[in-house]
Parts: C-alpha cells; sequence; structure tokens
C-alpha cells in the first residue's frame, strides 16, 4: 500500500511547470551569491498528481467517514465555503493594500466580529489569532496587561483545572505566569472548595473550559467566576466546546472575561490535516483597549459617509502575528454563520447536544461513564472491563478502524482512566450514530471472547500498527534526494 | 437551511432513549437566567443568496487578478500552478484532522514527512518541522528556542531593523511575558555593523532578514562568525522564493532559520492563512517548537510514517513544553509541497530570477525618472525602495486608477524614509505593466 517518495521517482531533466520566457532585458547577478545546488524533485505534472492523490487516499476524512474526535468538533465542512473563500477579490487581495481598495474585506472581517460578539456576549473581538492556542496567549496577554496597568504587578498565578487541554498550561508558562492546578469533584466540576482556598491577590486569572473536556457544564459555574472576580482575578474562557453553547448561553453573561472560539471546530472551517485554525478572542468592556492591533472599526469619513477602516486599540498588546489574521478562514466562519442564521445557531447546539447524549444512552451499561451526568456535545467513558484484562482504549480506538470508523480521542482528559472522548457533533444522522454505537458494542463482546483480535488491530487498514519507538528512536526527519537507480532498457 | 440532517420522528426516538421529553431538558445545568438569550443576529440565509452577496463583498475589493500588484513586503503575487489548488481540493487531506491515528492517515504524514525534506533541502538545514503559524510567529518561536538553550541565562535579543516590522512586533508582543532585552530599531542603526557590533556574550539570539525587508541581499558570512565566537544563535529570517536562486542560510552558519512560506503557492488572501517555516540543526532538534513527523516501520514491513518526539509538545509535556503550539498550517504545508515539487528543481530557480530580472527592469526605468531615485545600493532580491517626489498615497491614487496597485509607503514603519516607496515584482507581472507603472509615475508626478 505504500507510496513512494517523492524523491524516488524523480528524475534529472524531467519537470512539470514552465513559465514565460524574460521579457526584458537581464540584470546581472550576484555572482558569489548564487547557490550552486537547489535539490528539488523533478517529476511530471501527471507523476505530482498521482502522488499527492495517492496519498490522499491514505486518509481518513470526515467526507470518507463519521470522525468523533473529542475536543475536536469534526462537523461537515460545507463546500460553498470553499467556493466563496476562493473568490479572486477575497484570495487576491494583499494585506497591505490601501483600505479604500479593500472595503469588501474589511466589512467582511467588522461583520464577523458582531456576530461572535454577539454569540459569546462580548464587548470587543480580535480576528488575528491564528489557532485555538494562539487565542489563549492573546486572552492571557491580554489579562497580564490589564493588572499591569492597574499597577497590580504581584498577580503570578494562573488557576487551571486538572481536566484542562494541554494548551492551557504550555500557554500560562509561555505568557511567563505559573500554573496552578486546581482538582475536579466528584461530579466532575471544579472542586470549588480548592478553587476558593487558591483565590487571593497573586491570581491573575483562572483558565476555564465550559463545558469542560468531560463534556459536562460546570455546575457552580456561578461561584467559581465569582470567586475568582472576588479576589481580583479574571475569568479565561477556553472556547474549545463552544458548539455545545451556542445560542444556550453566552459566557460572557456567565461572567468570562475573555474567551477564544476556534472556527476550525464551531465554526466549521476545515481542519485541514493539522491547520489552519482560526482563533478569534472576545473580551469584556474592561479588556477591548488592549486587544491586539488592528481590529476593524466603521469610520466616519469628513464628508459624512462610512467606512471601514483598521484600529490600533488605545493599549494594545501589539500585534500577535503578521497582517489581520487567517482571512480565508473568516470567509468560510461568516459564510457558514449566515446559512444558520438567529435561529440556527441554537440548533447546532441542540443537535450536538442531543447527538452525545444519545450516543451516550446507546453505550450505557457496556462502556462505563466515570462520571455519569447529562452531558453537552460529547462525553468520557472507559476503555477497560475488569474481565477482559488485557485490552485497553488504545486496543478499541485501533479495532475501530476495522469498522469504519476513526477512533475517538483517547488518554484524555488525563483524570479518567483509559479515556475514550467521543463527539459526534450535530451533522451526523442517527443511522450513522447507530451503526456506530453498534461497532463499539461489537467489540466490547470482541474484548472478551477474541482479544487477541483487538490486540493485533487494525486489520483492514492500508497500515498496521506503526512502531514509534523506532521513530523516535532513529530520528529520519527527512529523506535527502538520490539519483534513482538507473533500470536497464532489455 | 442548514447542514443538520434530523428528521422529526429521529429526534423524538432519540429523547425516547435518552429518556428526557425535550432538548431543554438537557440543559439543566446551565443557569436558568442566562439560558437561551435572544440573540440579535440576522435571520439565515441560503447558499444562493450567500454566494450572490459574498460575490459583491469579493467584488468590492480590487485584486490583483484585476490589476497589477507591486505590493510585496512579507506577501507576494507568485504565479500558483492549478495542480495545486486542485490537490488542496482532496477532501481527503483538508477535512481529515491532526494524523493522531498513522494507521489512516499516512496521507497526511507522509505530505508532512516530505515538505520537512523539501524546506531542509531549500534551507541547507538538517530538520523542518511541519509547520508553525507564520513568519512573524516563526521568528518568535526562535527567540524562545534560543532563551530556553540557554536555560534564562542570556537575557540579550539582537533583531536587525530591517526584519520585517511585524514581525519584530509579534516577537515584543511574544516576551511580554519575559525578562528580556530586546535590541532592534530605535536602538539599532540600519546598517550591517550596527548590529553585528551589539552582539556580545550576553546575547542568546540575533536575527537578520534575508533578503532583508526592502529587498537587500547581503552577506552574513561575518555576523555567523561573530555570533557562533560569542556562542549566541544565529537566525536567518527568510524569503524562500529567493532561496531559489541565492545561496541557503546554512552557508553562513544559520542555527535557525525561519521564515513566511507563503510566497510558495499560497494566496494572498489578505493576510492569510500562511505558513510559518521553522528549521534548524540537528543539535536543537529537541528544542524545536511544533509537530515533526518521523520515518518507521508498520507490523506489516511496510515503510511508514508517525508523530515523533511529541514528549516537546504541550498535550504531554503541558507546562514544560517547547511551546504551547498544537493546531499548525498542515494545509498549507501541503500547498507548499505540492508547489516545490511542480516547480520542482528548474521551476523554482526560474521563478526566482524572472522576478530578480523584472525588478531590477523596473528599479532602473523608475531611477531614470526625474525626481524619483532608487534607495538601494547593493544588489536586491525582487524588491526595492524608491525616494519618491510626492506623497505616497498620491502617487498610489493615481496608480489605482491606472488599475495598478503601487508600492508601501514605508514612511509609517520607519519614519526616516517618509517619501520612500516599497516595490515588489514577481513572475506574474509583465514588461507592458512594469512600462505602464513607469508612466503612470512619471505622469503623476507633473500632475
Amino acid at each position: 500500500m505504500s507510496e513512494p517518495l517523492i524523491y524516488e521517482i524523480s528524475s534529472p531533466g524531467r519537470r512539470a511547470i514552465d513559465l514565460p520566457d524574460l521579457d526584458v532585458p537581464e540584470a546581472e547577478l550576484p555572482q558569489g551569491m548564487l547557490r550552486e545546488e537547489l535539490p528539488l524533485p523533478e517529476v511530471s505534472e501527471l507523476q505530482a498528481v498521482r502522488h499527492f492523490v495517492r496519498l490522499s487516499q491514505l486518509n481518513y476524512s470526515i467526507d470518507t467517514g463519521f470522525y468523533p474526535l473529542g475536543s475536536c468538533t469534526m462537523k461537515y465542512n460545507p463546500k460553498v465555503n470553499e467556493d466563496v473563500a476562493r473568490l479572486p477579490g477575497f484570495a487576491f487581495t494583499h494585506p497591505l493594500q490601501p483600505e479604500t481598495t479593500v472595503q469588501g474585506n474589511l466589512g467582511l472581517m467588522y461583520e464577523l466580529q458582531d456576530w461572535l460578539k454577539e454569540i459569546g456576549g462580548f464587548a470587543g473581538m480580535t480576528l488575528q489569532p491564528a489557532a485555538g492556542a494562539h487565542g489563549e496567549l492573546t486572552g492571557i496577554l491580554l489579562i497580564k496587561a490589564y493588572h499591569r496597568d492597574r499597577g497590580d504587578t504581584a498577580r503570578v498565578k494562573i488557576l487551571i483545572p486538572d481536566s484542562a487541554h494541554g494548551t492551557n498550561p504550555a500557554t500560562t508558562a509561555m505568557s511567563g505566569l505559573k500554573v496552578v492546578q486546581i482538582p475536579s469533584d466528584a461530579r466532575g466540576n471544579v472542586d470549588l472548595e480548592a478553587l476558593k482556598a487558591e483565590c487571593d491577590d497573586t491570581v491573575a486569572g483562572l483558565m476555564l473550559t465550559n463545558p469542560n473536556t468531560l463534556g459536562l457544564f460546570e455546575e457552580h459555574v456561578e461561584q467559581v467566576v465569582s470567586a475568582v472576580h472576588g479576589c481580583g482575578g479574571l475569568v479565561y474562557g477556553d472556547g474549545a466546546n463552544m458548539n455545545a453553547l451556542l445560542g444556550v448561553v453566552r459566557p460572557g453573561d456567565l461572567g468570562f472575561d475573555v474567551l477564544h472560539f476556534n472556527l476550525h471546530k464551531t465554526f466549521s472551517t476545515p481542519h485541514g490535516g493539522g491547520g489552519p485554525g482560526s482563533g478569534a478572542v472576545g473580551v469584556s468592556e474592561a479588556l477591548k483597549d488592549f486587544l491586539p492591533a488592528p481590529i476593524v472599526e466603521k469610520v466616519t469619513t469628513p464628508d459624512g459617509s462610512s467606512r471601514f477602516s483598521l484600529v490600533t486599540p488605545a493599549k494594545t498588546i501589539g500585534r500577535v502575528k503578521a497582517f489581520h489574521g487567517h482571512f480565508g478562514m473568516l470567509v468560510r466562519a461568516l459564510t457558514y454563520l449566515r446559512i444558520y442564521g438567529r435561529q440556527g445557531v441554537r440548533d447546532i447546539a441542540d443537535h450536538a447536544v442531543l447527538n452525545a447524549n444519545y450516543l451516550k444512552a446507546r453505550l450505557a451499561g457496556t462502556y462505563h461513564a466515570p462520571f455519569d451526568r447529562t452531558c453537552m456535545h460529547e462525553f468520557v467513558v472507559e476503555g477497560r472491563w475488569e474481565d477482559a484484562p488485557d485490552i485497553r482504549a488504545f486496543d478499541i480506538a485501533k479495532r475501530l478502524m476495522d469498522y469504519g470508523f476513526h477512533p475517538p480521542t483517547y488518554y484524555f482528559p488525563l483524570i479518567v482512566h483509559e479515556a475514550l472522548m467521543i463527539e459526534p457533533t450535530e451533522t451526523e444522522a442517527k443511522e450513522t450514530l447507530d451503526a456506530f454505537a453498534e461497532a463499539l458494542l461489537k467489540i466490547a463482546q470482541e474484548a472478551h471472547t477474541e482479544p487477541e483480535t483487538l490486540l493485533s488491530a487494525p486489520h483492514s487498514t492500508p497500515f498496521g500498527r506503526l512502531d514509534e519507538v523506532q521513530a523516535a528512536k532513529e530520528l529520519v526527519l527527512c529523506c535527502r534526494p538520490e539519483p534513482r537507480p538507473q533500470t536497464s532498457m532489455a | 437551511m442548514s447542514y443538520i440532517p434530523h428528521t422529526e420522528q429521529d429526534r423524538r426516538a432519540m429523547l425516547a432513549e435518552i429518556g428526557v421529553e425535550r432538548v431543554e431538558d438537557l440543559y439543566d445545568a446551565i443557569p436558568e437566567s442566562v439560558r437561551f438569550p435572544k440573540l440579535d443576529l440576522p435571520e439565515a440565509s441560503n447558499e444562493m443568496d450567500i454566494v450572490r452577496d459574498m460575490e459583491a463583498m469579493a467584488g468590492a475589493n480590487a485584486d490583483s487578478r484585476s490589476y497589477a500588484c507591486f505590493l510585496g513586503a512579507g506577501a507576494y503575487d507568485h504565479y500558483i500552478p492549478s495542480v495545486v489548488d486542485h490537490i488542496l481540493r482532496r477532501s481527503e487531506f483538508y477535512t481529515a484532522y491532526t494524523p493522531y491515528q498513522p494507521e489512516i492517515s499516512q496521507g497526511t504524514l507522509q505530505t508532512v514527512f516530505e515538505y520537512q525534506s523539501l524546506i531542509c533541502q531549500l534551507t541547507g538545514m538538517d530538520v523542518a518541522n511541519a509547520s508553525l503559524y507564520d513568519g512573524a510567529t516563526s521568528l518568535a518561536e526562535a527567540v524562545s528556542m534560543a532563551l530556553s538553550h540557554h536555560h534564562g541565562k542570556r537575557k540579550k535579543v539582537v533583531l536587525s531593523p530591517s526584519i520585517h516590522p511585524h514581525f519584530r512586533e509579534t516577537v515584543h508582543t511574544y516576551m511580554r511575558g519575559e525578562e528580556v532585552t530586546l535590541l532592534d530599531e530605535g536602538t539599532l542603526d540600519m546598517d550591517l555593523e550596527s548590529f553585528t557590533g551589539a552582539v556580545d556574550d550576553q546575547t542568546a539570539l540575533v536575527a537578520v532578514q534575508y533578503p532583508d525587508v526592502f529587498g537587500r541581499i547581503m552577506d552574513y558570512n561575518a555576523l555567523g562568525e561573530r555570533a557562533r565566537e560569542v556562542g549566541a544563535l544565529f537566525c536567518v529570517v527568510v524569503n524562500p522564493m529567493a532561496l531559489g536562486m541565492l545561496k541557503p542560510p546554512s552557508t553562513f552558519g544559520a542555527d535557525v532559520v525561519v521564515g513566511e512560506g507563503q510566497p510558495l503557492g499560497v494566496p494572498m488572501s489578505f493576510g492569510g492563512p500562511y505558513l510559518g517555516i521553522f528549521a534548524t540543526r540537528n543539535a536543537y532538534v529537541r528544542k524545536m517548537p511544533g509537530r515533526l513527523v518521523g520515518e518507521t516501520t508498520d507490523t506489516r514491513g511496510q515503510r511508514g510514517f508517525v508523530l515523533t518526539l511529541t514528549p516537546r509538545e504541550q498535550h504531554i509535556r503541558r507546562e514544560k513544553a517547547t511551546s504551547n503550539i498544537c493546531t499548525n498550517q498542515g494545509l498549507i504545508a501541503l500547498a507548499a509541497t505540492v508547489y516545490m515539487t511542480v516547480m520542482g528543481k528548474q521551476g523554482m530557480r526560474q521563478a526566482a530570477e524572472l522576478s530578480y530580472h523584472k525588478a531590477h527592469y523596473a528599479a532602473a526605468q523608475i531611477d531614470k525618472l526625474p525626481g524619483f531615485e532608487l534607495w538601494n545600493e547593493g544588489p536586491f532580491f525582487n524588491e526595492f525602495v524608491v525616494k519618491v517626489p510626492k506623497p505616497v498615497a498620491k502617487l498610489n491614487e493615481s496608480l489605482l486608477a491606472q488599475k495598478i496597485i503601487g508600492g508601501l509607503d514605508l514612511g509609517p514603519w520607519y519614519p526616516s524614509l517618509e517619501g520612500h516607496m516599497l516595490l515588489a515584482v514577481t513572475e506574474r507581472i509583465t514588461r507592458h505593466q512594469i512600462d505602464q507603472l513607469v508612466q503612470t509615475l512619471e505622469a503623476a508626478n507633473h500632475e
């Protein structure tokens, strides 16, 4: 099944694209600064196309099957989004053009800022961050700048529940602040007493994912927020799980001061095999002036008409990347939101939550749910049975591939043993959920009757289990071009 | 319209299985006072109307398909072969997640491995990661890596003032969390000697851009030696297209090569999504940020690829990770991989040289105009600075009337360069378009 590397199909002198001849006089080349060799591949266009198309066929994808990766919101990526983002007026505009020549782009960004502010309950919005983790960094830097601006320099702690994504503590460390981990209670909430014990005048803020990574809505959210606010800290919302809350509750109304959205989760922009994402950040009135520059505002020109303009907030933390953000993703997200409109955004959450609870109910009794409450858009079960001691979540995941499904997220959150974290999303039909539940129930049987089948799974995929230890030990991270062995013409 | 497949019958059956009457019953944990807010949002629409509207919005812009674009400064209007977007539109690529399950993700994993390989060849470095967000954040991550390499004992970072201002500003933002002295514009002069002199044994990293933001090609050999002498990491910010013809930074002894990958087959798209290139030497592989794909074998003896050295990353190491990055620019790295493949050994050099020659023709023609003067003295790549006799914005208005997007006004970025315009030329620009640019500038000066 394996496909040769691009260098293995390369032959000296072969080429795909040719460009027009030079139509101006040749200039003198900078001798001494020129490279001798440029060891890039030499292939025909068809060879390149076959190579990449064949590789694509080795991938599992949303368009080929059910992808219930918890915390990743693998919903359908609408095709019209792809077309619209490629309109020449969007795709071929330069980020530094005069504002008068990009009013369409700026208007689009302004509109999306407004949608996200309204959905999240926020006063300000930046579209610049490139992904969720980048939004987190932006948010924590905003919190830091806010305290510093008030002359409050003693706040060095960020409180983070033990169920949080790894990006939360990593972001905190990158921002030069100290991570203080808060345990979860028996119902999967933040342990309120443990939280209160940490709430003092050294707290910069709390990072809270709500619903959390167990798929559970924080039952004491009001007390949690007021405890943090009470000691002068701010509340950061990790919006990775916003799909559950659209039109249901606005984080701003719950008292969150900052929150990042993942446009590539909640608002259907494609995950692209690992990106690009897009991580807009919404903030309360108090933080608006610190937002990264630039943001889009509607300004009135001297002649009384209005136009869209890029504006630098008064106390900005500066830019977090070059230019204005992942504009192509913004186009897709707005297209998606407009399809749903005011009435429809709530339908997204309702059906995401319905699908998750339905799947959870179908698996109840076979897969143990350590926190057995009504879930939101995802839920976590254990992939282990006392009477099938050899089988782990890992084996169940690999066996699912044989049934044609992408496995759920596993071994996360860290507070659940052999965790399987399942997020179906709202775009999956009942029939798909039923087939997936049947497969998981069948695998549970196999775990007891024929464990060997699970331990050696997957069997029907293009590749078997890959040796990660060998990869880390030998560390082959790139290939060097080698001349193709000459084949005899005889 | 929506993408939700449920029928009323489905909903009833599912609620019955769950054991509740209404979907609303699933939200009991949410405080009632703020549950189900009334949202002030537009009504739902449909695909046809939205497309019409979006076409109107896109149509309100001036784009490089209807205008000749002479803007560069970090984003370039190079030709993108058709193949690139056809591969990107394979939904097996664009609707896949990060390849955490290698048995069913070899397409993504092998293309990332090939991307890493091609970037190594282009830059001359030993190892490249799977991508970072963009050139600016790649530079910021290089600074973090250098600080960590020196275990926080060196707190000085020297950035050449002729590194793209957005990149330097991003580093300043990222470093808000650290006690670091950043020397760049304002402290240092624009010439190579000034910032070479600032590199000492307290310097964690020194960075330059190649070609620099003004298009200048400089030999950084002496600076590389200076960095090595004092034990500072030497970082080179590249334009990957220029490396189609120029010596790779490995030849000046670069420890880290970062850059904006947009010229490699990525549309300008009003600033993103682009591609952060990050490559380094083997010695730093365990300190580098971002994902890495490595070669291995499967249980059936086939060569395959997996994500490797993950203990550097946030999902394993949490607050001790080398960076917080998770999602990167996967699909854009694929675009660059396909681009470098179909352009190949000859095409990349050709695109670079065409851009070079056309830029020099344009510079020479403008330099001849009364009142205009080429600012660059030494060699430059496809970008150059011109001192102009009228306000840049005024000239650009005249150019726009002729369907030309003019150069960047350097005044806001570099106060000392007020009245200077930065122009870029790619292989997409024809001689005719250059001549029109020159004529329009000349006429505008006499208006």
